[in-house]
Formats: C-alpha cells, structure tokens, sequence
C-alpha cells in the first residue's frame, strides 16, 4: 500500500438529469490524515463521496484508495472505507445489534468475530445497553453513532463521515470529537465533511474546500488560515456610543449603542486599534472574532451567488 | 470463505425477516388456501365432479400449493430489496466487497426458503381436506425449487426497476395473479377449445402447475421434460438479467 490513502484525479459526475455535480475534482489525501471536506450545500461532497464508497458511478476520471483503483480493484478497496452517510440508511426496524453484526457479515467476517466486534463498537459507542431494541427506538444522536459503530466494524484504514454531527447536541458532539481523534491517533485517515466550521478548525490538520463541483482550496488549516487577510472582531463598550466612531484605517459599524463591528485587516495592528479608541474616550469591555476563522475564509471563498 | 459468511448473512436476515413477521408472510397463504379448499372443493367440487380421473380437491391441490409458492417467492424478494432501497439500507450492501451476484444469491435463496415454508405450510393444509400420494418425489421438489427460484429472480428484477410501493404490487396484481389463475390451477386445458388451448401454452406458469401436478399426481396437460426445460432456461435468463441489471446499478446506483 502506498502513503497515500486517496488520489482523486480530473473527478467528474454529469447525472442523469444534466447537473454536472463535479467538475474535474484533483484531491489527495495522505495515510494517517484528518481532513475537513468543505462547501455549500449543492457544491458536491455527498456526490465526491458517494463516488469513492461506489454508491455513486463516476463519468470521468479516477479515483484510487491506498494506490488501489475503486473499478479495477473494488473488492479490496472496499474493505478499507468506512462510511458514515449524512442520512440514516439502515432498517429502522431491525434490532440494533443486527444491524452492526450483518455488516460485518457483508464484510466477510465469521459470525464468532463479528459478535466480538459488534459487542466492542456497541461499548464504545454507548448503545450496549440498547443492542436489543429497534433502531427506530433510539434517539437522533444514537443513530448517528450507530452508523458510526457500524462503520467501524470491519476495521477501516479509511474513515469517511458525512456530517456525522448534524442534528447531535454540544455534550455529544463533544464526545464524538474526542473519539474521532482517537479513532485518528490510531492510524486511520478521516475525511469528514461538516457545516460546522468550528468543528473542522478544531478537530481537522487540512481542509479541501468545494465549490461548483470544483476545488477551491486545499491545504493545512494552519497555511489556509494563515491566507486571511482580513479579520471582523465584535466589540462590547463599556458606554453607550450614539454614532459609530470615525477610525481611520479600521472599517467600522455600530451594530447597537454598546456593540462594534470592526474589520482589521493583517497590515494593521489591533494595540494601534485599541489606541485609537481610547483617545476617543471609548472603553472597550470585552471582544471575539464575529466568524471562526476558517469560517471567514470560507465565505469569502465559496462563491455564495444564486444558492 | 468471506463469501460464505455474507451469503449466509444475507440468506439468514432474509429468514428471519420473514419468520418475524410471520403474521403477514406465513398466515395468510395458509387461510387463503384454507378457503379454497372448503369452497371449490368441499362445496362446489363434489359437483364439478372428477377432472383426469381425480377429485376436483385432489385436482386443484398442486396448482394452490405452486399458487402460494409463487406469490409468496415473488412478494418476499420484491418487498424485502424495495424495502432496503426506501429505506436506503442497500447501500450496507453496495458498499461492502461483495460480489453483485452474492447479493443476488442471497435474495434469491431468502425467496426460495419462504416459497418452500409456505409450500409445506399449504400442503398440510391441504391434508386436512384432501389425500395427498406423491407420485414422483424429486420431480416435485425439483419444480418447486426451480418454480421459487424463477420467481425470486422475478420479485429481485421487479425491485430494482421500482420507485415506489404501488410499483411492487402491479407485477404481482395485473400480471401474476391473471397467469397463475389461467394457468390450469383449477382446470385442465383440455377442457378449452383449440384456440384456447394454443392461447394457454403461451403462459409459463401453466407449465410449472402442470410439471407439480404430474409430481405429486402423475398427470399433467403438458410432457415433463419439456416442462423442467422451459423453467430451466427461464431460471438462466432472468438470473442473466438480473446481474446485468445489478451490475449496471440499475435503480440503485446513481
């Protein structure tokens, strides 16, 4: 196996309806990688991963999982993708032990091993205790990490996670990150797409951000951030300001009589900005970024136009 | 080895599905033929009076057994792959390494298997009105594996082109109930008129009737080789079809 886990080259996807979904899509990720897969809805992530996880038929180019091509090989590549859908897709009326314990069964694996398993990635994922039950019966959280026990239970090298957090609250987002990161620590690459940009800053080393079926932008998060050549802070006065005060080289808006909005761009300090607002007499109580950053560099990057 | 394992899988979730819902899949087939049985051949039978030398309830009891066998092949594999479609749960399957014929295999099997159970159910069912000699063993259990194997192939292929439930249930409605019940289950076409007669050789399921009535009964309208042959190469057809079909993603992958 080669150090890369996917090599994505001139990826195209026209469906049958005539939307071309992606247009020529160049990707590589490296083993052992955790990457946040980025766009607006519509922009073709779903369609990128289908593709990979042979769900979807590609119309040109290739695509190779750890120097395996998904035609030409697809047996062997599929026993090293994961795949946690952005839609529940399992029976919602089977027990949830079948539903993991069947997969490893499609994989391959005999029925002795497959229990152990099931039985680990249940406990791992805090469903042992409703192993019995319908699926239909556990919460929107737990069928998320249902379908995540179940990716896991053939022991992927590559993990794919389409919006794995959406609809899960903070405390199990939480714990779901601290997973992930260990399920990376251990070896196994993760790509991952999120409308949650926090999520990606926080838990991804590198970012592809997807736009018109097309690639953006692609790199570290540290490099891509660090491209940023403007920032928004929100200010809290300590008194009320009647007009927004006149800065100079800081573009600035009064959203309410306590409340600033200011843009400050890389070639101008914020200690000269706190200066200036304190020759006129303004006191400032406290500040935070308005966006995350990679937020911030995403809008500016994806072309939001007629979506 | 990993091929049997998902063979297995599939064929025993297949089982299961249908044992544990067994109030829809195993009882109505098993009431149904109840009911024929009391009303054509209790009732109405006696004065129809006997048909190749039988009683009319010992006449119609291969045609209803290959009736549920048909039905309940067919409507197992159609609903239980639509049902993994809607609920989109055929993509544990797509993504898994295994073959496309594996997953063919295994639905087919899961149809044959209910086919067969509901078969023996009806044929007890059948001994509480009727007596029953098998008159050729293997040519009745090769027809009946043959007859539940075409028409889970049949159920598997009608799935993969269906959109919606309402397109599960035309096949079987419009296009399986009309043959089954024209294909000499309660009459044998010699009682038709030539025309007639030439009209009923067209239907393939007379064919599979007539090849268990010889099995179980020694008489049949149609020669058993014959009979065995035409299943035999339809089996080959529509599994030919079906793969081509799978393997293409048809109605499965976009």
């Amino acid at each position: 196996m080669t150090d890369r886990a996917l090599s994505i080259e001139g990826l195209r996807k026209t469906y049958s309806n005539g939307f071309q979904a992606l247009d020529g899509i160049d990707l590589d990720v490296e083993r052992g990688d955790f990457v946040a897969l980025l766009g607006p809805n519509g922009a073709g992530k779903s369609t990128t991963i289908g593709i990979i996880c042979s769900l979807i038929t590609k119309s040109a180019g290739s695509v190779k999982v750890f120097g395996m091509d998904i035609e030409r090989q697809r047996s062997r590549v599929r026993r090293c993708i994961g795949l946690v859908p952005q839609e529940f897709n399992f029976n919602i009326f089977e027990p949830v032990e079948e539903i993991v314990l069947n997969q490893a069964g499609y994989y391959g694996i005999p029925r002795r091993e497959a229990r152990r398993r099931t039985a680990a990635a249940l406990q791992r994922m805090g469903l042992w205790e409703k192993r019995r039950g319908s699926a239909r019966e556990l919460s929107g959280g737990m069928k998320r990490r249902l379908m995540i026990a179940r990716a896991l239970v053939h022991e992927p090298q590559l993990l794919i996670l389409d919006e794995p957090t959406a609809g899960v609250d903070l405390e199990i987002r939480r714990s779901m990150w601290e997973f992930l990161r260990e399920t990376n620590r251990s070896g196994v690459t993760i790509i991952l797409t999120t409308h949650y940009l926090e999520e990606a800053e926080s838990l991804c080393d590198k970012v592809a951000i997807i736009d018109h079926g097309k690639i953006v932008e692609h790199g570290m998060v540290s490099d891509l951030i660090g491209k940023l050549d403007m920032e928004t802070f929100v200010l809290n006065t300590s008194a009320p300001l009647r007009r927004a005060p006149v800065l100079g080289d800081y573009p600035v808006r009064l959203l309410d009589s306590r409340t600033l909005e200011v843009e400050i761009s890389r070639r101008h300090s914020i200690n000269m900005l706190f200066e200036r607002l304190s020759v006129q007499g303004i006191q400032v109580l406290s500040m935070r970024n308005k966006a995350n950053r990679l937020e911030e560099l995403f809008l500016r990057l994806v072309d939001r136009g007629g979506r | 080895m990993s091929n049997r394992v998902a063979l297995l899988t599939i064929v025993s979730r297949e089982v299961l599905r249908f044992m544990r819902i067994w109030l829809q899949t195993l009882l109505p087939p098993v009431v149904v033929t109840a009911l024929y049985f009391i009303i054509f051949g209790n009732l109405i039978g006696p004065r129809i009076g006997r048909m190749d030398g039988f009683d009319y309830s010992q006449f119609i009891m291969p045609g209803l057994v290959m009736m549920a066998v048909i039905t309940n092949s067919y409507s197992n594999v159609v609903s239980s792959f639509y049902s993994a479609k809607f609920h989109r749960s055929i993509e544990e399957m797509l993504i898994s390494p295994m073959p496309g014929y594996l997953i063919l295999l295994g639905y087919t099997l899961g149809g044959v298997l209910r086919g067969l159970v509901v078969g023996v159910l009806v044929m007890a069912v059948a001994l509480l009105f009727t007596e029953l000699r098998v008159e050729h063993v293997w040519i009745t259990v090769i027809i009946v594996v043959l007859t539940a194997t075409l028409f889970s192939i049949g159920g598997f292929i009608n799935a993969l082109f269906a959109k919606s439930f309402d397109d599960i249930s035309i096949v079987p409605t419009f296009v399986l109930a009309p043959l089954t019940y024209l294909g000499g289950v309660f009459y044998s076409i010699d009682m038709l008129s030539p025309f007639w007669r030439q009209i009923s050789l067209a239907n393939p399921i007379l064919y599979m009737v007539n090849g268990f009535r010889y099995g179980i009964l020694g008489v049949s309208d149609i020669g058993i080789g014959i009979a065995i042959g035409l299943i035999v190469v339809m089996v080959l057809l529509a599994f030919g079809v079906a793969l081509a079909l799978l393997e293409r993603g048809v109605g499965i992958r976009s």
